[in-house]
């Protein structure tokens, strides 16, 4: 564990942090901070890499290797990070407008990859830095700048793109939840190959409240519900509310003298088939369902920069070429005299 | 009755057939036979652009020419010898026969059903007995009779006609078989059966032109040319290749690769994917952006990287391009160029992509452009593109293109002790302050901080820096400060650029301009008219952004300018922007192909006023 020699300010850069005031993004900066204090990276193993949008200001504000990158690169800029220099912790900061709209394909690969890095994707389901657009996260009918009378698009569920691209690590937390957030990222730096953090961030300015119904003080004991591995889902204001399998579906039940704790449902995030995980995942308020929150998905695999560093050593130890020289003169050569 | 021998300096002979016919082997071994003997060569395979074309169609037809002889710098204009494996073959290498050259058809392929499908007639072939010297081998039935005992079924058996086809070029120049034979034996080591056959067809061939009376002999005069040493042949797409990995090597730098396939230059990814050996790693992307930001973050983390690519990946790459100008990391960009615009001609060749490389970013956004103008130079300036990117901390691209990328030549070795030194940016631990955005006096580069490194912690990205600190600045000034500083970077290159040299003859009246893949044809052309008698001087561009300081002195020593490029028209403009005082007088040619010597002769003639 963390020896202490960091605290979260040592991670404070001397940048004023230019966030509107209210932001979720000024929480998630500080269980970032937290987390890395307690990690035990040294400070200067650490690499922050972003693409462009609100959130993707966040290296600035961290005093670790930082690099703002373009709009929807931020996963192939991490990756190439982490994949020449592997001994770096290297975190990706990423929106629902960079990594699902313009970086799409560049974050589904580097899930498929399984990079040991970890992406911090912040949805707040609309598009603030630009002022107001809809993303690919915005709600059906949401109405926005460029949809004044409601979208027509169905919105992407980041945790369902991540296990279609065989995520092997999926974690969904809430901007506010300081405590639960450094938790769950100090996991997700641990875990080895591509952890996917989605942080519910509420935009104060273009979309504010567009978590209301998971978050506010009257329904986020029913509608939110924290998993752990090992540990019963249940869930409401006593723990009176659980999750049962019934059929091939889940299903909410009351605990009762016939439902007891034993019969409903422990989460098992190691389970490498995805069914009930994403299922999980897809549990939603409208469709009768707490939102699922902690580490839904957690499973091991190896990691690409490590099957890299792996195959090189391999062959080096095989072959006969040892520098440039062997290069430039194997196969047919001749001289001339 | 005597046989007849021709004397000749060079010569050009090109394999033909089908694309599965084994023309790029046989090619490649008679250029290797040809090399070891002493030879000065240049190659150029002639690949169909789909993978795989229906048997016997002129869409189907691989070529291999080589080019040999006494001193030679390109795979030769119009071929001595032509090798035709069917009747699409011929139909599509007839025009690129000399007048009164020898060609040598696999008569048994000569079928009513291959002429169809050639869309050929046998009257054409009728007029090609009369202006040629034509050989007729019925190579299919010989190949067969050789190998009747060899137990091999009779596709196995047809799959080697190629070796008869070989043996026969083989007696016409009177070369030895051993070396294609040892090839053979090592090839085959698990089927000793077909090495045998193939070794066997390959003698029965070179017998069978010893028999028949028709066959011309050549007699080419060896080089001996060539400077001492050890030798290999080259293509541009490995010298590339290579010379990324040497620059990594001797910057003592770890190398990295982002890249994503695209004809012609592919063969660079594969190259660099093959060197887990030296430690290098290529990242093969999901695309195109994917492979230069790959890139950009292996440069941030302190690796020597590089992405490769071809005109429609570069348009896709020009933002990140961008990126790497502003935050002034060290990245190669390869682009072999080819015929465009969009998909255009994919296997062919053209210079079109210059104005991309020079402005195709958004945003005043300099980046040294540079050229390799032979296969096997594209070592050395692929190098030299690593060494500019990690001492002056920019991007660098560095242009190639079809013709260079698939032709060979031989190259003698060089040492890595021979290379030149590079000194990368890396600011050593310890050293106390970092600011990021701190430039050498001189060449106004930044230092360059690796993540990792204690104390030196910091943050780039694509806003605009403030001078020193780095951070993000909307400063009015500071972003003119910044701007001008970026274009004086790449500006103050031309005082490190070699000068500007001028081959032929120096008194000439007219300099014939021209940069890149041009190179070989051009020094041929001006070579045979400078024996003739006919003044004209060359002078060839490898470095392109910023141009040799001394160009404006060269050019005013002259008093005709004929710029030549494989484009409409593009350095002619560029040149005319940057030295405005000169006339330019332009050739282009935009057909996928190379110049031909001969075409270029004519045209210098014309402007000397001695046509
Ligand atoms: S626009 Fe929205 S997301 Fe952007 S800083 Fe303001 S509150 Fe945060």
């Amino acid at each position: 564990m963390s020896d202490n020699k960091y605290t979260f300010k040592d991670f404070k850069s001397d940048q004023e942090v230019r966030w509107c005031p209210g932001c979720g993004d000024t929480a998630v900066l500080m269980s970032v901070q937290k987390a890395m204090a307690e990690l035990d990276h040294k400070k200067e193993d650490y690499a922050v890499i972003s693409g462009i949008g609100c959130s993707s200001r966040f290296p600035y504000y961290m005093n670790t290797y930082g690099f703002h990158g373009i709009h929807g690169r931020a996963g192939v800029l991490a990756s190439g990070v982490k994949t020449a220099n592997p001994k770096l912790s290297v975190w990706q900061i990423t929106g629902d407008g960079d990594a699902l709209a313009i970086g799409g394909n560049h974050f589904i690969h580097e899930i498929r990859r399984n990079i040991n890095l970890n992406i911090l994707l912040f949805n707040n389901q609309i598009y603030g830095l630009t002022k107001g657009q809809y993303s690919p996260t915005s709600l059906f009918g949401q109405v926005t700048k460029t949809s004044p009378y409601g979208t027509v698009e169905q919105p992407f569920h980041p945790g369902e793109l991540v296990l279609g691209a065989q995520g092997k690590f999926f974690a969904r937390t809430i901007d506010t939840k300081v405590k639960e957030t450094t938790d769950i990222l100090i996991k997700a730096d641990k875990h080895v190959g591509t952890s996917v953090v989605e942080i519910l961030q509420n935009c104060v300015i273009y979309n504010d409240g567009a978590y209301n119904n998971i978050t506010s003080k009257e329904t986020r004991d029913d509608n939110q519900i924290w998993l752990e591995h090992g540990k019963p889902m249940l869930f409401g204001k006593d723990k009176q509310k659980g999750l049962i399998v019934d059929g091939m579906k889940l299903r909410v039940v009351h605990l009762s003298d016939r439902i007891s704790e034993e019969n409903i449902l422990v989460h098992d995030a190691h389970e490498p088939d995805p069914s009930l995980h994403l299922a999980l995942i897809n549990m939603r308020v409208g469709l009768g369902f707490p939102v699922a929150f902690g580490i839904i998905r957690q499973v091991e695999a190896p990691a690409y920069d490590q099957l890299i560093e792996q195959q090189i050593e391999e062959v080096k130890s095989k072959s006969k070429i040892k520098n440039m020289d062997d290069v430039l003169n194997s196969g047919s050569t001749w001289v001339v005299e | 009755m005597a046989k007849k021998i021709i004397e000749v300096d060079e010569v050009v002979v090109k394999f033909a057939g089908d694309s599965g016919d084994g023309m790029q082997l046989t090619g490649t071994q008679f250029s290797d036979t040809s090399a070891l003997l002493g030879d000065d060569i240049s190659t150029f395979p002639d690949y169909p652009a789909e993978i795989r074309a229906p048997v016997g169609t002129v869409g189907g037809v691989s070529g291999f020419q080589l080019h040999f002889g006494k001193i030679v710098d390109n795979p030769g204009d119009f071929c001595d010898v032509l090798v035709a494996m069917n009747p699409a073959a011929l139909k599509a290498n007839i025009r690129w026969v000399k007048d009164g050259g020898t060609i040598i058809l696999d008569t048994d392929s000569f079928t009513d059903k291959n002429f169809a499908k050639a869309g050929f007639q046998q009257e054409n072939l009728k007029e090609i007995y009369q202006d040629f010297n034509v050989i007729q081998a019925p190579m299919t039935t010989l190949t067969k009779e050789t190998l009747v005992n060899s137990g091999l079924d009779n596709k196995s058996m047809v799959r080697s006609k190629n070796m008869f086809a070989l043996g026969m070029v083989y007696c016409i120049f009177d070369r030895p078989l051993n070396y294609t034979e040892k090839f053979l034996d090592k090839k085959f080591v698990k089927k000793p059966n077909i090495a045998e056959s193939n070794k066997k067809t390959l003698r029965s061939g070179f017998n069978y032109a010893v028999t028949i009376h028709a066959m011309p002999s050549y007699r080419v005069h060896s080089s001996n040319s060539l400077e001492k040493g050890r030798y290999r042949n080259m293509n541009g797409n490995t010298a590339a290749a290579w010379g990324l990995l040497a620059a990594a090597e001797k910057a003592n730098l770890p190398f990295f690769l982002g890249s994503y396939p695209i004809t012609p230059a592919s063969e660079i990814l594969v190259e660099i994917s093959l060197r887990k050996d030296l430690g290098a790693k290529s990242f093969q992307a999901e695309d195109e952006i994917g492979g230069i930001v790959t890139a950009v973050g292996a440069s941030f983390a302190g690796n020597l990287a590089a992405t490769s690519t071809s005109g429609p990946g570069l348009a896709l790459k020009s933002e990140a391009i961008g990126l790497a100008v502003i935050t002034e990391l060290p990245l190669v960009i390869v682009n072999v160029q080819r015929g465009g615009p969009s998909t255009g001609l994919p296997t062919k060749t053209e210079q079109s992509d210059l104005f991309q490389a020079l402005y195709g970013r958004n945003g005043e956004s300099p980046v040294p452009v540079i050229a390799a103008s032979t296969p096997s130079n594209c070592f050395d300036y692929a190098f030299e593109a690593g060494k500019i990117a990690l001492e002056h901390m920019t991007p660098v691209l560095l242009l190639t293109d079809g013709f260079l990328a698939n032709g060979t030549e031989p190259w003698k070795i060089p040492s890595m002790a021979d290379m030149p030194v590079i000194k990368h940016k890396i600011k050593p631990k310890g050293e106390g302050e970092y600011l990021p955005y701190k430039r050498d006096p001189e060449t106004l580069a930044r230092e360059w901080a690796i993540p990792g490194t204690e104390g030196y912690e910091h943050r780039v990205g694509g806003l605009e820096k403030m001078d020193l600190t780095g951070n993000v600045s909307y400063v009015p000034e500071n972003h003119e400060l910044m701007t001008k500083y970026r274009a004086d970077k790449v500006q103050n290159l031309e005082n490190v650029f070699p000068e500007l040299k001028v081959e032929g003859d120096e008194d000439a009246d007219l300099l014939v301009i021209a940069w890149g893949s041009t190179y070989g044809h051009i020094t041929t052309a001006v070579r045979e008219l400078n024996k003739e008698g006919c003044k004209v001087a060359h002078a060839h561009f490898n470095y392109i952004n910023p141009l040799p300081k001394n160009t404006a002195d060269v050019f005013g020593k002259y008093k005709k300018h004929l710029v030549c490029e494989m484009n409409l028209g593009q350095f002619a403009g560029y040149l005319d922007m940057k030295h405005p005082k000169f006339e330019y007088h332009k050739f282009n040619k935009i057909q996928g192909l190379p110049f031909t010597v001969v075409e270029l002769k004519e045209k210098f003639k014309q402007l000397t006023g001695k046509n």
